[in-house]
């Protein structure tokens, strides 16, 4: 079980550090981070296609400064894991997916503010040696907060895997609706967010609602003509 | 005046210097500098982290008071976006290196803020990232494989990304004290306003396109996802500053799963 455990909850460090800490290159954006987890299962086309779900509700928080927002990277892998290892895509086995990442990344917005309580803290404590300029003090001090926040998402990611892959496993057995109306229901969940999240980022711009109109136009033609 | 407002005189040739060497170094430290973020300095140390490498070009260097002083007048409180503060380390390095006294810097500091952080919220959060991650939903929307979506989004993103962060330190510390008229920049100005435009365009394009090939074949329960979209969106517009659409879609979900359970 727990070398099981390992790969995810490396991948979930180092996901979870991309976030906020380093390099801020958004390989911890669901789209990215999922494809990742469902490679290292085994199947990343399964990894891909739950990120993108993801990815549409996760347009709905953006990273802006001191704002609380979900930790999608930790999140994404223990989605994309928990999907990849269904790869016969059974009824009911993306949105279990999705509730564990959802989960998953709500915990993480609260690890995410506890860690800067304690960088603070540990800033605090090197004060005096901050203040006096010591170069030893300074590094150190980024590279512990940077250390606890990879552990952070590390035990995250273990700890969430742990417990959503049995109950999603135990749901699934259980699971009474029928697999396409399923999806459906999560795709139209996930879609709503995603409308709303672009209504918000966009309105106040002029001349957006055409571009938007005219992209759902071309949108719906290329749909029409598959 | 005290003795750290005292700092040595820098002899003409040796400003506008930064090695190549230095100029990594300080590119490759700020990819991590949110890494020591925290609600009582915020930035602040990871400006003095990414520094520290100019820093030690000062005239005395690693060990002498200047270097101390230098480095911690910039560990200190900061905020910004953290793409854009590459602006502002270029900048203090360069004035640090000058030699300008630690007042006009602390100025400098706190003037700085502000614009950096607005600037870098509504260009890049706002705007880049959405329109990066639609483009790639619709490239997946279109049948892109892994390697394929993947290449185009975190390809378009960090060629942005990167380029904004070379730009920063390198306007910075072309321009030094004197940066924020370069905040005027075109692409800076107008920039939030186009891309938006764009990601506009890109959503469009991307939740139609995506949205159905993840549900799969099957026109008759795609038009049933399409107008359930257009009035859950319109609800949860509606609802906005009130609850979190991720929050709402992760209680719903939930609620599915039991009756599905439950069934």
């Amino acid at each position: 079980m727990w070398i099981d455990l390992l790969p995810i909850a490396l991948l979930g460090g180092l996901l979870g550090l991309d976030v906020v800490s380093f390099p801020q290159a958004m390989i911890s954006r669901p789209l990215v981070a999922a494809t990742f987890a469902g490679a290292l299962v085994g199947h990343s086309p399964s990894g891909l296609l739950v990120g993108a779900a993801l990815e549409l509700v996760a347009l709905d928080t953006l990273p802006f400064g001191a704002s609380r927002y979900p930790e999608w990277g930790s999140a994404a892998v223990v989605g994309g894991a928990i999907f990849a290892t269904h790869p016969e895509h059974p009824a009911g086995a993306m949105e279990m997916a999705i509730i564990a990442s959802l989960s998953t990344a709500w915990i993480g917005s609260w690890t995410m503010v506890k860690l800067r309580e304690w960088n603070a803290r540990w800033a605090a404590n090197r004060r005096e040696a901050l203040d006096a300029g010591a170069r030893g003090a300074v590094i150190d001090l980024q590279l512990l907060c940077m250390t606890a926040d990879f552990f952070r998402g590390a035990l995250l990611a273990a700890l969430s895997y742990g417990v959503f892959a049995p109950l999603a496993r135990w749901t699934l057995g259980l699971w009474g609706t029928d697999a396409r109306i399923s999806r459906a229901v999560l795709v139209t969940v996930a879609a709503s967010v995603a409308a709303s999240a672009a209504w918000k980022i966009f309105h106040g711009v002029s001349g957006a609602r055409w571009f938007f109109l005219g992209g759902l136009a071309v949108g719906l033609a290329i749909m029409g003509t598959r | 005046m005290t003795a750290r407002a005292i700092a040595p005189m820098i002899p003409p040739e040796r400003r506008a210097v930064l090695p190549v060497r230095t100029q990594l170094a300080i590119f490759l430290r700020m990819l991590a500098i949110q890494g020591s973020w925290n609600y009582e300095i915020l930035l602040g140390n990871g400006i003095g982290f990414c520094l520290e490498p100019a820093l030690r070009l000062l005239p005395e260097g690693l060990h002498s008071q200047h270097f101390k002083d230098a480095l911690a007048r910039e560990s200190k409180y900061f905020n910004a976006h953290p793409y854009l503060a590459s602006v502002a380390v270029g900048a203090l390095a360069r004035a640090e290196l000058d030699g300008e006294t630690p007042e006009r810097i602390e100025r400098f500091r706190t003037a700085l803020c502000g614009p950096l952080g607005s600037v870098g919220d509504r260009l890049v959060w706002a705007g880049w990232l959405p329109f990066c991650s639609l483009l790639a939903l619709f490239i997946f929307g279109l049948g892109g494989g892994p390697m394929l979506v993947l290449v185009v989004f975190l390809g378009s993103y960090n060629l942005g990304h990167f380029a904004l962060r070379w730009w920063g330190l390198r306007t910075g510390w072309t321009h030094g004290l004197r940066v924020a008229a370069s905040l005027g920049n075109p692409v800076l100005r107008n920039g939030p306003q186009q891309i938006a435009r764009l990601a506009a365009l890109a959503t469009g394009l991307a939740i139609p396109m995506a949205l159905s090939r993840v549900i799969g074949p099957g026109r008759v329960l795609l038009g049933g996802v399409l107008g359930s979209v257009i009035v859950g969106a319109l609800v949860l517009v509606r609802l906005q500053g009130r609850i979190e659409g991720w929050r709402l879609a992760l209680f719903v979900l939930v609620a599915f799963a039991l009756f599905s359970v439950a069934h």
